[in-house]
């Protein structure tokens, strides 16, 4: 296989998928085995992109120009090669799990379900492999649009002032913010394309207000990165049915917001020219403000679902964060964390679907006991809840590390100590959860019947205990990811040798 | 596929194109009003529409042929200008004459079931011949070459207006107030612009609009030629519903029957502003316009003004029409800015825009017209719901909506984006913050429109809906797959506008 039939089968594929759901829409059997079979076709072609990446290639495709000077445009490198690996992995685990959640829970209007969950992956494949600012915006947009019918998908009248909500402020955001921030890009620097070492190197009067003016139109523009003050579209899309909050709203579409973050950075500002804007300490300081107050308002929050939201906005912030250190050890703890948080926060998602579809409970206060019932569950739960803290060996250990690591090379040493209070919060809104459903105080009665005859269908508790597992094996396999976004993240030096220390 | 459809005319025909695009519905107008039913009526109008549709596809052939775009001139009945009237086709009228006639011809074949339901059987073929001699009108003005014949083919089109506005009143008798106000308005603003012309004339002894632009030059602080100037700029603006001179658009969109706001919508503000940037930048030539600071101290604040003003009145209307006509007069405030910039980035941009917000706003009217059809009512509570017993209709309306609010993949994303570029190139960033405020409007007044749409259940489940007619949704879905080609692959619209504003500043460079 070419690059270019590579990339574009992955943005074909989607396509394909979403028609034959659309025409397999009667037999909900065969829907489902398109969409399985599909999700493993995506997955395998993302990791023949990522094999050639690894090799050195930078697979790369041209579809012509919408009017001249915006082309769409594809090219793979490291970070999105990872992005779409995860996305699409990911996919094929939530896709089972969506199954099992959807027919336990007797969700109506599956087909359309289906075919917007593929309409997204194919926004996400078109973000991840995107060559420039174009591209990137077009696929933005069409990851938005497509998961607006999956947020309103129960439709009443919560469901749709939360879908009201979601499209306001990532539409309003990225047509105000972010569409101005890649005009003005472009009139700066008469290209849209991603660079290494950075776009914006070629833009001539660039001065440092007008750099700063624009990062900060592009941090905002964002949306999806949920930085605060916009991060109220993420508990609000929590009226999703779980499998949509689980891929969507821990995986696809905000890390596809905190990627264009650290894409932006890498690409279009550089390392050079991020580090001599001034806006970049502001952003750093709003996203380490998100990081504590996302945390503390998640300790408030009862509703299990609600709570994983404002972890979410807490731990895309890390990503901002990594990006706004602009050195390359917090370019890779961004990388890290994207992949990181995406397997540990799609599991406590998966885990809370599983929970709703057995008893129907949403509140925490209720799950005291719980665990005797559904032990898998809330071990995938503890498990998922370690990595989002942070605690070795699990996945979410890493980007911490390389977090930390950069802030120190950049001298910033407050970020640290944000970092590791954030932990500790973590660790007093998550651990209770499972720790009080499996090892309840001797007088706590006992749990209620299971709603649904049966309890949980087999595949919600699979999908959950298999993705727990991936955050311990990830863990031992940061050194190849590590290597192989290298090339992006640019080498990490040992700053405190060689300098001597940060002063 | 413009070529090949020009390759069809024979070269004598060709010769002869810009003549016979203004001279065969002209004819026919008072043939089809004696026809004795309306069916004849629509089918001579579609057949007119046609070979104007045909002429003006020939005519941007010819234009084209020549790099940088070629200048046609033709003498009407053979006499020379000066003392004959001259048609002057180059890259920006083909343009405007092609969009006109294009959508001129889609509306008389979705005219028909339209007409049926609203007009009265004896009316309907003097209705299209109304018609016919709007759209002579409008394919007039921006043909001609002659200020007075503009004059008199812009009295053509509007007095034609007036009759197809007041015909509205079978369904709503407020149509009638409507179409006094207008015939008022569109009075005052035609007599102004004879009046300016007949300032320049006095200055000048021409009425040839290139002979009027060399002889110009010279008299540049003459206080006739600056009175002409003041009559002509305002008299236009009326005609192009320039903000605060947009008073008569909202009710006579309202009101008139659906076919005619839908053809009125997507051509007759567009023609009036072809005719004010004719003016502006040919006639009276760049430096004239920026010397009397027009651009930048009455254009571009009006255009920034109906961007919010219109914008936010829209989003309080409740009738569906009306928040439509409302957008309207806001996106002719974006022309007006893009033109307002004065580099030929900035008119390509408007000009551009002209186009896309003619294949937007001709959609979005056209499923609104089939709507109609089967539902009286255009209040956002009748439209409750409409997504699942119209789907086809309602998809298209749907593809309109989002490319007026400039969603990437559709028209409207690619001119606004033109015109931020441009924007951006002047330096102009707080008036992008403005387009881009204006457009956060139109997502609110359009979200609300398709959540009613698709997300609500209907309000009166038992009236009967149904989808629009073949005869509609064909050209309908013409003109929304229009839009996402534009989106898509505009590289040919966008050329044409391109040429249209480097045509302008050759000429007014010279």
């Amino acid at each position: 296989m070419t690059g270019e039939m590579a990339i574009a089968a992955a943005l074909i594929l989607p396509l394909l998928i979403c028609a034959g759901i659309w025409l397999a829409g009667r037999i909900p059997d065969l829907r489902e085995a398109v969409t399985l079979i599909g999700a493993g076709a995506l997955f395998i072609v993302a990791i023949v992109i990522a094999g050639m990446v690894a090799s050195g290639q930078s697979p790369s495709l041209s579809l012509g120009e919408a009017v001249p000077g915006l082309e769409f445009a594809f090219k793979a490198e490291p970070l999105g090669a990872v992005f779409a690996l995860v996305a699409s992995g990911l996919w094929i685990v939530n896709s089972f799990y969506s199954i099992g959640y959807m027919r336990g829970n007797r969700e109506r209007n599956q087909t359309r379900f289906y075919m917007c969950f593929a309409i997204a992956l194919l926004g996400a494949m078109g973000v991840a492999l995107s060559a420039n600012l174009f591209t990137l915006f077009v696929f933005y947009e069409i990851l938005t649009l497509s998961t607006y019918p999956l947020v309103a998908h129960k439709g009443d009248a919560n469901a749709q002032r939360g879908a009201r909500i979601y499209l306001m402020t990532l539409l309003g955001t990225s047509i105000g913010f972010l569409l101005v921030a890649v005009i003005w890009t472009g009139a700066l620097a008469g290209s849209l394309d991603f660079m290494p070492g950075g776009l914006l190197q070629q833009a001539e009067g660039l001065t440092p207000v007008v750099a700063s003016a624009l990062l900060l139109l592009f941090a905002f523009g964002v949306g999806k990165a949920a930085l605060m003050p916009f991060h109220f579209w993420l508990p609000n899309a929590m009226v999703a049915p779980t499998p949509v909050s689980a891929l969507l709203h821990a995986v696809a579409v905000v890390k596809a917001g905190v990627f264009t973050i650290l894409k932006v950075a890498i690409y279009v500002f550089g390392e050079e020219i991020l580090n001599a804007t001034a806006s970049r300490e502001f952003i750093l300081a709003v996203a380490c403000f998100t990081i504590i107050v996302a945390s503390l308002v998640a300790m408030t929050k009862d509703n299990l679902k609600a709570r994983l939201a404002y972890s979410t906005v807490a731990q895309l912030a890390y990503v901002t964060c990594g990006a706004m250190l602009a050195d390359p050890a917090g370019f890779m703890g961004g990388s890290l964390q994207i992949a990181a948080h995406a397997v540990g926060k799609i599991t406590l998602f998966m885990c809370a679907g599983a929970i709703y579809v057995a008893t129907g409970l949403t509140n925490i206060s209720d799950m005291r006991g719980l665990g005797k019932r559904m032990p898998l569950v809330f071990i995938a739960f503890f498990i998922a809840s370690l990595s989002i803290i942070g605690i070795p060996p699990l996945a979410g250990g890493w980007p911490k590390y390389e977090l930390m690591q950069g802030a120190t090379d950049a001298g910033l040493h407050y970020v640290p100590i944000v970092l590791i209070v954030s932990s500790l919060l973590n660790i007093a809104y998550l651990l209770p959860i499972p720790i009080l459903a499996l090892m309840p105080p001797p007088d706590t009665p006992e749990p209620a019947a299971y709603k649904r005859p049966g309890g949980a269908p087999m595949l919600t508790v699979a999908a959950p205990c298999f993705t727990a597992i991936l955050c311990v094996l990830m863990f031992f396999a940061v050194g190849p990811i590590s290597d192989f976004l290298e090339p992006a993240t640019g080498a990490r030096v040992t700053a405190d040798l060689v300098s001597g220390g940060p002063s | 596929m413009i070529d090949l459809i020009s390759s069809f005319v024979p070269a004598d025909i060709a010769a002869h194109a810009p003549a016979i695009l203004v001279v065969v519905p002209m004819l026919l107008a008072p043939i089809a009003a004696l026809m004795p039913n309306g069916r004849i009526a629509w089918l001579m109008s579609i057949f007119a529409t046609g070979v104007s549709l045909i002429m003006a596809i020939s005519l941007v052939a010819q234009v084209r042929s020549i790099e940088g775009g070629a200048v046609l001139s033709y003498a009407m009945g053979g006499w020379a200008p000066d003392a004959g009237i001259e048609f002057r086709i180059d890259s920006l009228n083909s343009m405007v004459l092609l969009l006109v006639s294009a959508i001129g011809f889609l509306a008389a074949i979705f005219s028909w079931p339209s007409v049926k339901a609203e007009i009265r059987d004896v009316k309907r073929a003097m209705f299209f011949a109304a018609y016919l001699v709007c759209f002579t009108g409008l394919c007039g003005v921006a043909s001609t070459g002659d200020a007075f014949n503009l004059f008199v083919f812009l009295e053509i089109s509007s007095i034609a207006t007036y009759v197809l506005v007041a015909l509205g009143a079978s369904r709503d008798r407020r149509a009638l107030p409507a179409a006094a106000n207008y015939l008022l308005m569109g009075t005052i603003g035609a007599s102004f612009f004879v009046v300016g012309v007949g300032f320049l004339y006095a200055a000048t002894g021409t009425l040839n609009m290139a002979e009027l632009a060399i002889r110009l030059q010279p008299l540049q602080g003459n206080k006739a030629v600056l009175t002409g100037y003041a009559f002509i700029f305002v008299g236009l603006g009326i005609k192009a519903a320039m903000f605060p001179l947009h008073q008569w658009l909202p009710n006579a969109y309202a009101y008139s029957p659906s076919f005619v706001t839908m053809f009125l919508a997507a051509t007759a503000t567009k023609v009036a502003i072809y005719a004010l940037v004719r003016f502006l930048f040919t006639v009276f030539g760049l430096e004239f316009s920026f010397e009397g600071s027009t651009l930048i101290w009455i254009l571009m604040p009006m255009g920034i003004a109906a961007m919010i003003a219109c914008s936010f009145q829209a989003v309080f209307q409740t009738d569906v029409r009306r928040t439509l006509a409302y957008s309207s007069v806001a996106q002719v405030g974006y022309m007006l800015l893009g033109v307002s910039i004065g580099t030929a980035a900035g008119v390509s941009a408007g000009m551009f825009h002209l186009v896309n917000h003619a294949l937007i706003k001709g959609a979005l009217f056209m499923a609104l017209a089939g709507m109609v059809l089967s539902y009286q009512g255009t209040s956002l509570n009748d439209l409750k719901g409409l997504g699942r017993s119209a789907p086809w209709t309602m998809t298209a309306f749907a593809i309109g909506a989002v490319s007026l609010i400039g969603v990437p993949l559709t028209a409207g994303f690619q001119s606004k984006y033109a015109l931020v570029s441009a924007l951006f190139e002047n330096g102009w960033w707080w008036a992008v913050a403005v387009v881009m405020f204006s457009s956060l409007l139109a997502v609110v007044y359009m979200g609300r429109i398709l959540e009613a749409v698709f997300f609500r259940a209907p309000s009166n489940p038992n009236k009967r809906r149904r989808e629009a007619p073949m005869l509609i949704l064909i050209p309908l879905w013409i003109l929304a797959l229009a839009n996402l080609w534009v989106g898509v692959q505009g590289g040919f619209v966008a050329g044409l506008a391109d040429d249209a504003a480097a045509s302008l500043f050759i000429g007014g460079a010279s």
